[in-house]
């Protein structure tokens, strides 16, 4: 409970964003929007790690430097898939994620 | 219903209600909006747990890097105009029923387990000094090796990038 | 105590040889190869006679006066259990001493003879190269420490046969007569195998000295019966006199000899004539102090050496490609040395076969050598193998002609030529043996005497054939053998065997039993007589006599048939009846489940492949459920 909000609310706010993450992971065809729910798949960890961080544990930090970190991958993680993605458009003039199955069998 | 609660209903409804429409939403310059507005919705859930710091990073780094990022390479890969296709039924109902069933799954899970049931008084904020000393500390709770590790991925982040996008000669 | 060491050079030169020239050969120019195999065989010639000398005149004996038996290189080459190990060596002893001065003399005169008679040859040096691999292989049989070593060299000389057989590979005959060569020796050969692994299971080791030694475990050991009457040792002996009959050309492994005829002839004089074909007498001498304890195994090789030496002087008689009687009668003058060996007894004395043998060997492999070089110059002169498009030549080949009348007479056993004395040996061990060898052996030296001069008659007299170039005599390197060899062929006959090899080592006295030899020289003299009479001048005695003989005549001619039952053994029975289901089996059944489990396997990943789409979202929503199924069994499924 922090301050009337309790902690479940955190967590199923946080799975819920993660699903749906998921699903536009899953259905999305245009890769940059691909890229977008794999960024709010990130996120909703990220609420978690705060939430348990800051209600279970409040004398510690570690959720808090984990969450700055996962930013930071994420950030990395953006920049290069996005050069992907450049990259896989100047070759197929398209970033269509069904058209990418060169390695097929 | 407390400030609190008020304050955190919103934030929730905007990351839930906008979550949603950043994966359905058919053109595509429209979701990267909603994105950032979930992406600052997030920093004010931040906010709210008093991460003052982090609520910061948040704003900055997502929502002013990475969504400006991703903007632009929207508008190097697609016309505005473009309205995405549809997803056809054979992806969206096994993805719909996977995704339901696993939240289904989760949100169970979390409502059955019992946590600790403290009162926080929650208003105390994260010294930056205090944040600082862990990041270069090398004693306990201190973060020196992974903040190295960060930086060099983050440096060959860069390298691959520039190497991955840069034009080819041939 | 003479340190022998140097006696490995005598194998290593060779080897050398062969690699150099092997390898090297086609940057030489070929009389360059000819002549770097000539001299390195003239410096191994050199140290075999230096070694003879020095084993025979100047080793100290054995405690009991014999020769010894001396270790002069040994190295174990593999390590099998403490008591049982493969050795590489050289064993020095009287016979095989006697056998490196036989190898390296014939060896370096068909050498020199070679590059005279090979020339301008396609594949020079790839005859010289393989000249020098048989005489290495050959060398190493002879002076094998063990039976093991023996076999390896053994079987290196059925391959340097083989090779040399199918010189002329571009010639179906000669490839065929290779591979029959190889193919029946090979056969052979599994017998000699059998019977070296029965040996050393029963007696525990390879060694000839422990073999052959007085208290050897061969005449303890497996003396029980075991098969059809007769003991482990017998049978072992027998099985390696097989192997013996297959490279010594015995009835009924013989035909491979006269096919073998196809390579060119100076490797018939070497291989064919004096070396290798005698490798299963002298296996038999050395295994000797063995068979003397199993006589049965020795009764076998006294029966077939003298059938065969019968069978072959009948079929000489009747052929009319001289290289092909010369090889009737090789097979014929080894049936002797078999057969002298299996008369004989053990020491002094009674050993008297085992000396004739090993002296028959010596001699013949001069004269022999010289009849085919002399075949080999004529065939130069002439372009012609067959007696009947020859005649007349005395007067374009004189030295070929006297050199090749002195191995006729050699061999025919007219003294003072070293035929006589060998054989004269033989006679008198078989007379004291069995009679009805002994009776067999009179026939033969009347038949010995006969074709041999029915061969000389009908090439260097008979009839004036026009030739479409005037014969000349060959060049000096291919008379300088001839008459050395001629020279041999005089002489060996002086050399006195009893005081060198013998059956124990032990030197004994003979003399000449004049009531066994003069018939032998008479019935000899018969023979020729009736040759002079048939074939000095043409006429068609031999013709109608042929004739009147009818059927006999035909089927010598035909060899008795035993090709034409070699190829309905093999082409009707086993083709038909084991090796066609053997290979329906093959196809079908081995092959046939392979090429199942391919289909299957095949067919499986052709379906399986699907799978792997190349869509990412197919593989995420799989690795999604997956997960979320892994949960749902963690969480409600597996708590306890």
């Amino acid at each position: 409970m922090f301050e009337g909000v309790p902690l479940t609310w955190f967590l199923i706010t946080g799975t819920i964003m993660f699903f749906v993450g998921i699903y536009g992971f899953l259905v999305r065809k245009n890769l940059i929007t691909i890229l977008m729910s794999t960024e709010l798949i990130l996120n909703s960890v990220n609420i978690n790690f705060v939430a348990f961080n800051k209600i279970l544990y409040p004398g510690h930090l570690e959720g808090m430097f984990f969450t700055i970190f996962i930013i930071a991958v994420a950030a990395a993680e953006a920049s290069v898939a996005i050069a992907i993605i450049i990259n896989i458009y100047r070759r197929l003039v398209s970033i269509n994620v069904e058209k990418m199955d060169e390695m097929k069998y | 219903m407390t400030t609190n609660q008020l304050m955190f209903a919103i934030f929730s409804a905007v990351i839930i209600i906008f979550s949603i429409l950043t994966v359905t939403s058919r053109r595509i310059l429209r979701a990267a909006t909603f994105l950032l507005f979930v992406l600052v919705a997030t920093g004010g859930m931040y906010f709210l747990l008093r991460f003052n710091f982090l609520a910061a990073i948040q704003l900055a780094l997502y929502a002013g890097g990475i969504v400006v990022l991703i903007i632009f390479s929207i508008l190097l890969t697609s016309h505005i105009a473009d309205k995405l296709e549809a997803p056809g039924w054979k992806k969206v109902v096994p993805a719909l029923v996977a995704v339901a069933f696993g939240a289904v799954i989760t949100i169970a899970t979390i409502l059955q387990y019992q946590f600790p049931q403290e009162v926080m008084s929650g208003s105390e904020r994260t010294d930056i000094h205090v944040i600082a000393k862990s990041l270069i500390s090398t004693e306990k709770f201190g973060y020196a090796l992974p903040f190295e590790v960060i930086s060099i991925l983050l440096l060959a982040a860069m390298v691959g990038a520039i190497i991955l996008a840069k034009k080819r000669k041939d | 105590m003479i340190d022998f060491s140097y006696t490995a050079l005598i194998l290593l030169i060779p080897l050398f040889l062969f690699v150099l020239v092997g390898l090297f050969g086609n940057r030489f120019k070929p009389l360059v190869s000819g002549v770097i195999g000539t001299s390195g065989l003239f410096v191994i010639w050199v140290l075999s006679l230096f070694t003879a000398y020095k084993y025979f005149f100047v080793l100290e004996k054995a405690t009991d006066g014999s020769f010894q038996k001396l270790l002069a290189v040994n190295t174990v080459w593999l390590h099998l259990t403490d008591k049982l190990h493969i050795d590489m060596g050289v064993l020095l002893d009287p016979i095989s001493v006697m056998m490196l001065i036989v190898i390296t003399t014939v060896s370096l005169m068909v050498h020199l003879y070679s590059i005279g008679y090979m020339h301008g040859e396609k594949g020079f040096q790839r005859f010289f190269a393989m000249l020098s691999l048989f005489s290495f292989s050959m060398l190493g049989l002879v002076v094998a420490t063990n039976i093991f070593q023996m076999y390896i060299f053994w079987e290196l000389v059925g391959v340097s046969s083989y090779l040399l057989i199918g010189f002329y590979y571009t010639r179906d005959t000669a490839v065929a007569a290779s591979k029959k060569a190889f193919i029946v020796t090979r056969f052979a050969d599994l017998g000699f195998l059998i019977g070296i692994l029965i040996l050393s299971y029963t007696t525990g080791t390879f060694d000839f000295i422990t073999l052959t030694g007085s208290s050897s475990p061969a005449f303890s050991s497996g003396q029980g019966v075991w098969f059809l009457g007769l003991s482990t040792m017998t049978w072992s002996m027998i099985f390696i006199f097989m192997g013996g009959a297959g490279k010594s050309a015995m009835f009924p492994l013989h035909i491979w000899l006269p096919d073998a005829m196809e390579g060119p002839t100076p490797v018939s004089a070497l291989i064919h004539a004096a070396t290798m074909v005698v490798a299963g007498v002298y296996l038999v001498a050395r295994m000797f102090p063995i068979y003397i304890h199993e006589t049965a195994a020795l009764d076998i090789v006294a029966w077939v050496g003298a059938f065969t030496s019968l069978f072959a002087a009948v079929i000489a008689c009747t052929q009319f490609d001289i290289k092909r009687v010369l090889a009737y009668s090789t097979m014929s003058q080894i049936g002797y040395m078999m057969l002298a060996l299996g008369v004989s007894g053990y020491g002094g004395h009674e050993g008297l076969g085992y000396m004739a043998s090993m002296f028959h060997l010596f001699t013949h492999a001069f004269f022999k050598a010289l009849l085919f070089l002399g075949a080999g110059a004529i065939i130069h002169a002439v372009h012609s193998n067959y007696m009947n498009e020859m005649g007349g030549l005395r007067k374009y080949l004189p030295i070929t002609h006297i050199t090749f009348l002195i191995a006729c007479l050699a061999i025919a056993g007219i003294p003072p030529f070293a035929g006589f004395f060998s054989k004269d040996e033989i006679l008198v061990a078989a007379f004291h043996h069995n009679k009805v060898l002994f009776a067999m052996e009179y026939a033969v030296a009347g038949l010995t005497a006969f074709y041999m001069f029915r061969l000389y008659y009908s090439v260097f007299w008979r009839k004036e054939v026009h030739y479409h170039h005037t014969p000349h005599e060959a060049p000096a390197t291919m008379t300088i053998p001839l008459i050395f060899l001629a020279l041999g062929s005089t002489f060996t006959g002086f050399i006195p065997f009893t005081k060198l090899v013998t059956s124990d080592g032990l030197p004994f006295e003979i003399h000449t039993e004049w009531g066994i030899a003069i018939p032998s020289i008479l019935i000899a003299v018969v023979g020729i007589a009736v040759a002079t009479v048939f074939y000095r001048k043409e006429n068609n005695i031999a013709t109608r006599l042929a004739r009147s003989m009818g059927g006999f005549y035909t089927a010598a001619y035909h060899k008795f048939y035993i090709d034409e039952v070699y190829l309905f053994i093999t082409k009707r029975i086993i083709f038909n009846y084991i090796s066609r289901p053997i290979a329906w089996f093959d196809r079908h059944i081995v092959d046939g489940t392979m090429n199942g489990v391919s289909y299957v396997t095949n067919e499986a990943s052709f379906r399986i492949r699907k799978f792997q789409s190349g869509q990412l979202q197919q593989y995420a929503i799989v690795f999604v459920s997956g997960t979320i199924f892994l949960a749902l069994l963690f969480i409600y499924l597996w708590t306890n």
